[in-house]
């Protein structure tokens, strides 16, 4: 076994395979840009070395930098984690000369799948279901065009080096095919370095499902059951489970054998994921790709097998033997992964970046566990993925499973950077979810007009209402214990209360009681048992023999109640008060329709409009880079361009106007 | 007698009637609460003593003397916010427009005048069209009344303003010598002269609105110190805001129970100032994690940005909390964040308010604008204010502490009790690059040797070493642990005593 290894990454994976390292009592060396100086990563590691300033093309990208890490501190592997280097063949010949392992496959099979073209040919030559589709380099759009009409739309247009959703663009016509082949070929160019883009048919209702498999050096190569990773927002993962909802015991095996089959046939020697599209309405499978490194949500796989992935190929890379055998391997319930980024969900999710002002976790236990490489008081740089953590958790049933990350999810507190916790609590309460009705088209199709909290339906529409109105009593009572009160004024505290919230007016009264409050809501009792303190945003309570999470936070007179995705600006009044308030105008905030802001801070890399122009909705009228993705800004209304204030090759912060309309 | 008990009570209906069911409606129409409304919802429910009900106007001309409402547009009285005791008058607009007449001012100063007697705050609400013009001078006599009245119960009883309607023309003047002026948005406005006499005068087209408005005096006059989106609104933060104030100058302030534990570490503070000695960071992030239950009640939040003022509680009690704000003019300091600071910093130490100075500041801004408008004599404001204070001073440097701009801020030389640094903390004369291209002017031609230099003198300067050395620092502190230091501090402070030399007044330059 290694003394010590090296981990060619950073953020929750890093710190992830520090903590399976540290309990094979391996040493371990980080590596980090001047970015990262103060990440949890470099402090979780024995040691750290720094290699280069924040854009990963000068640091975690550096291959040299990292061979020469691990010359200077002796590691003899390296485990890349997943993005950066995992997938380079380059890095791990650099490695190979040193004489440094290189945790994961060897080259040839990362070469061999690394090319979305060359992959589809060895798995058909494997026996390995493939989608039809043109393998082979595309020239221009007039090609792409005469092969999406011989394979029939729709067809999906793929950057041969993707990964990610990056360069892939999906084409119902000829029109889309011409300016997907155009955009596609652009965001590969300038994501990948390399411009190639091919077609295949696209799958209806399609699910996306994934077998996790893994190989040693002694011909031993077993899967472990499948991930469906249906919910995805722009082909970007959101939520994974495992099992699938969908598979049968003969199907899994059946994919099974094909994904061991196709591992075999690259001669694969570690984890890998071989991904599959499964048409939701008959069941057929087809290879998408497989992935020769660990996997974001490889954990949704170790919390049903009992395994620990990456223990497994360091094992694995240091030429042990697979400790079981294929008929060993058992599945034990449910587990379901959420991917917390940093991202406004209510701005079409643009990436947001800051200080983790306020971060706190969920509590963890044998069935919730976070992956993260973050803490209160560090950074979401806009050098890196946006992803804050990992959710996962596991029940015995898929139910119980949702309902425990629905919980976890409510106790997730970050303050700072946007996040897309609401969202994410909203996806596993949806009842289609919970049905398992899932197709990769879920967000799309459930969530048309992007994420609206405020047409969200709460389970228990009351309960948010009775803890504004237990933490309002709270605070009035203290206050009423103020030092300097003069006696025989007679005032009192209110004995009623009026809560407004939105269209809703209710009625309570309110009461502590021996472990929390009682609280009289339009005619219902509710008991709150709770030991909440004022310092807490997290109302922790017992009501009715469950547990509930509320965040709760004061915001002017009122107070702004988030759980299960909603949120609720309720107002606690006295009677009389809330008869006033009535008489309240009503404000609206201003008006910033007549204006194109930037949606996140980015560089502005194209304007498609000019002074005077005619605008229809849905138009393009300029892009934005941020977080190497180009982010296409459109007309939400028809209108007429009245003034240009940014310039191409402007850096923009949020909200900055691009473009004024008259 | 029993006609007499009939008599009261219907005066005392039409009083609360004010200027009856059409005024009221058109009162509400316009968003606006009337006069006892918004008495009900400032004050604990069933507090409220009125007095001069009664009380009618005596004027007799231009048909005056046939039109009477009991209380004469004002109501005034006292009565208790979480049960401590406030006086409070309320102009009734419904009432000639809530005009001031030579009564309607005696009213008001009765209730000062008990303010003061018993050392009670004093609230205005303020919704009045101006001087009662039928009674002419005197009605500008009543002015005058109340405004020698702000000026002798100035530092002595805490006056605060609500602005809740007009407030036109010799009106503005109480409002402006009280403590804390508020005011609501839309539905209020204070201008010396409105906006028909600056288009005669000046032809300026402007409304209102623009002139004196809510959002006008709270982001470029500085004159109010919040705006409320509405009536209820102000009314029920005025309350939170009481809640912070002594009584008067000979009480401490108020203390209430706190969830909070004084030792509460906060580690993310260790990252809170970046490595980058030009990139900026939020100081309200540490405010807020310094003070008790995370709150904050900050005052001109939208004016001179660069400073940041307003009360927390430590241990349940109130300190006024002055700090630079890094991340607008970095922190710099101006001729109105002086103005800002300084005018709260006195309000502190008139009323035994302890005061906590958080520190980044690279210096004065400079600059023609500055120069010109007096930046000299506005900065010597807060200066003094800083120097004459004698109530506890405890200051934190977070990072750059430079030239004059360090000296003001709290420092020991002015008589700061207990001086903290950061180790990120850099106090000196002036920022690297600039003291070395003095003193070392003969090498500019040299850009290496002008590196060189940079990095020597940051080594020697840029840490809190060098003013701890000689004790201007007491000690130099991890920023996690900074409330529990803050806040032992102040505890060991309580009974500070401090006298300034006897004078008439001191002469700050105003």
């Amino acid at each position: 076994m290694f003394k010590k290894i090296l981990v060619a990454n950073r953020g929750e994976i890093a710190c992830r395979i520090f903590r399976t390292a540290r309990r094979l009592g391996i040493g371990t060396v980080a590596v980090y840009s001047d970015a990262d100086r103060d990440a949890l990563h470099v402090r979780l590691a024995d040691e750290a070395v720094h290699i280069g300033p924040p854009p990963s093309s000068e640091s975690y990208l550096r291959i040299d930098r990292i061979v020469e890490a691990c010359k200077a501190t002796g590691a003899e592997a390296v485990h890349p984690g997943y993005g950066f280097l995992s997938e380079n063949p380059a890095f791990q010949e650099a490695l190979a000369q040193e004489g440094i392992v290189f945790i994961g496959p060897d080259r040839r099979a990362i070469e061999a799948m690394g090319d979305k073209i060359r992959s589809k040919q060895l798995a058909r030559e494997a026996g390995v279901n493939t989608v039809p589709g043109y393998i082979g380099v595309i020239e221009d759009p007039d090609q792409a065009v005469a092969i999406a009409r011989e394979i029939g739309y729709p067809v999906m247009i793929k950057a041969s080096a993707g990964g990610g959703g990056k360069g892939m663009r999906l084409a119902w016509n000829d029109q889309e095919v011409r300016e997907g082949f155009v955009s596609a070929t652009n965001e590969a160019r300038s994501a990948f370095g390399d411009e190639r883009v091919f077609l295949e048919k696209f799958i209806e209702q399609p699910r996306h499902i994934e077998i996790q498999i893994i190989a040693d050096h002694h011909g031993n190569i077993c899967y472990l059951g499948e991930r469906e990773c249906s919910i995805q927002r722009r082909h970007q993962k959101v939520i994974e489970e495992a099992p699938s909802p969908f598979l049968t015991p003969e199907k899994r095996r059946e994919m099974g054998e094909q994904a061991v089959a196709l591992a075999r046939a690259v001669d694969y020697r570690s984890a890998g994921t071989v991904e599959f599209i499964v048409g939701g309405t008959t069941g057929e499978f087809y290879f998408l790709e497989m992935n020769t490194r660990l996997q974001v949500e490889h954990p949704v796989t170790e919390m049903v097998t009992g395994l620990d992935l990456v223990e497994l190929m360091i094992r694995v890379a240091a030429g042990e033997p697979l400790p079981f055998t294929q008929d060993q391997v058992r599945l034990s319930g449910w587990a379901i992964e959420s991917r917390v980024y940093a991202e406004d969900p209510l701005r079409n999710f643009m990436p947001s970046i800051g200080r983790l002002v306020r971060y706190r976790e969920p509590p963890v236990s044998e069935q919730v566990r976070v992956d993260s490489g973050v803490e209160e008081g560090g950074e979401v740089s806009m050098y890196y993925d946006p992803m804050i953590a990992k959710l996962i958790t596991h029940g015995d049933t898929r139910e119980e499973a949702a309902r425990r990350m629905a919980d976890a999810l409510d106790a997730y507190y970050i303050r700072g950077v946007n996040h897309n916790v609401g969202f994410l609590n909203a996806l596993v309460c949806h009842p289609r979810f919970l049905e398992g009705r899932l197709t990769t088209h879920f967000i799309a199709e459930e969530f048309p007009d992007g994420f609206q909290p405020e047409a969200l339906a709460h389970p228990e529409p009351d309960l948010p209402l009775a803890v504004a109105a237990a933490v309002h009593y709270n605070r009035v009572r203290r206050a009423a214990q103020i030092s300097g009160r003069q006696d025989g004024f007679g005032g009192s505290l209110p004995d009623r209360w009026v809560l407004l919230c939105g269209e809703r007016r209710a009625e309570a009264r309110v009461e502590r009681v021996a472990d929390g409050y009682q609280v009289l809501l339009d005619g219902k009792t509710y008991r709150l048992a709770t030991d909440w303190k004022r310092t807490e945003p997290l109302f922790r309570a017992r009501v009715g023999g469950r547990e509930w999470c509320f965040q709760v936070e004061r915001e002017g007179i009122a107070y702004r109640i988030t759980s299960r995705g909603c949120t609720f600006l309720v107002r606690v009044f006295d009677p009389t008060t809330a008869d006033l308030w009535a008489l309240m105008p009503e404000k609206r905030p201003p008006d910033l329709s007549k204006f194109l802001l930037s949606p996140m801070p980015g560089l502005l890399v194209a304007l498609r409009v000019e002074v005077g122009q005619l605008v229809k909705a849905g138009e393009e009228l300029a892009v934005v880079e941020a977080m190497k993705m180009e982010n296409s800004l459109r007309a939400v209304a028809d209108g007429v361009v009245k003034e240009i204030l940014a310039e191409v090759g402007d850096s923009l912060r949020v909200d900055q106007p691009i473009i004024a309309f008259e | 007698m029993h006609e007499i008990i009939e008599q009261l009570e219907e005066k005392r209906r039409r009083a609360r009637e004010g200027g009856g069911p059409a005024r009221i409606e058109a009162q509400h129409a316009k968003g606006k609460l009337t006069a006892r409304e918004r008495i009900e919802v400032f004050l604990d429910p069933g507090s409220f003593e009125e007095w001069d009900m009664f009380v009618e106007h005596r004027c007799t001309d231009f048909g005056m003397d046939r039109e009477h409402y009991p209380g004469d547009g004002v109501v005034t009285g006292c009565g208790t916010v979480n049960g401590r005791l406030v006086f409070v008058f309320s102009q009734d607009f419904t009432v000639f427009g809530g005009s001031l007449s030579e009564s309607h001012a005696e009213k008001i100063c009765k209730i000062m005048d008990h303010a003061m007697r018993v050392g009670a705050p004093v609230v205005g609400l303020n919704d009045s069209g101006g001087a009662r013009i039928q009674e002419g001078v005197a009605s500008l006599a009543g002015y005058a009344e109340v405004f020698q009245r702000n000026v002798l119960a100035s530092g002595v009883i805490p006056q605060v303003s609500l602005i809740m309607g007009p407030c036109a023309g010799g009106a503005v003047y109480s409002p402006a010598m009280t403590d804390f002026i508020f005011m609501v948005k839309d539905t209020s406005y204070m201008f010396v002269t409105g906006p028909n006499v600056v288009k005669t005068v000046t032809h300026e087209e402007v409304t209102a609105e623009e002139l004196g408005g809510a959002l006008t005096h709270t982001t470029r006059s500085g004159v109010a110190d919040l705006a409320f989106e509405n009536d209820v609104e102000a009314l029920l933060r005025l309350r939170e805001f009481i809640d912070y104030l002594p009584a008067n100058n000979r009480e401490k302030p108020p203390v209430w129970p706190t969830d909070d534990d004084p030792e509460r570490i906060e580690f993310s503070l260790d990252t809170l100032v970046p490595d980058d000695p030009n990139k900026p960071y939020d100081i309200k992030e540490l405010i807020v994690k310094i003070a008790d239950e995370h709150e904050f009640f900050e005052l001109q939040p939208d004016y001179a940005a660069n400073i940041v003022i307003g009360f927390i509680r430590l241990n349940g009690s109130t300190v006024g909390v002055v700090a630079n704000q890094p991340m607008v003019l970095a922190g710099c300091l101006d001729i109105d964040s002086s103005r800002k600071a300084a005018r709260f910093v006195r309000f502190c130490d008139a009323f035994n308010i302890p005061i906590l100075t958080l520190v980044d500041v690279p210096g004065f801004m400079p600059g023609t604008a500055q120069e010109y408008g007096g930046i000299i004599k506005h900065g010597a404001k807060l200066l003094y204010a800083y120097a004459e204070a004698t109530v506890p001073k405890v200051t934190v440097i977070t990072r750059k502490a430079y030239g004059g701009a360090y000296d003001v801020m709290s420092s020991k030389h002015l008589r700061g009790d207990v001086n903290f640094a950061w180790p990120s903390a850099e106090i000196a004369v002036m920022g690297p690059k600039g003291a070395v291209e003095i003193i070392f002017r003969k090498d500019l031609g040299d850009p290496e040797r002008i590196e060189q230099r940079t990095r020597e003198y940051r080594e020697k300067f840029a840490n809190p070493f060098v003013a701890a050395r000689r004790g201007f620092i007491d000690d130099i502190i991890m920023p996690h642990e900074t409330r529990a230091r803050v806040c032992r501090s102040f505890a060991m402070l309580r009974d500070k005593k401090l006298e300034n030399p006897w004078r008439k007044h001191g002469n700050i330059p105003l």
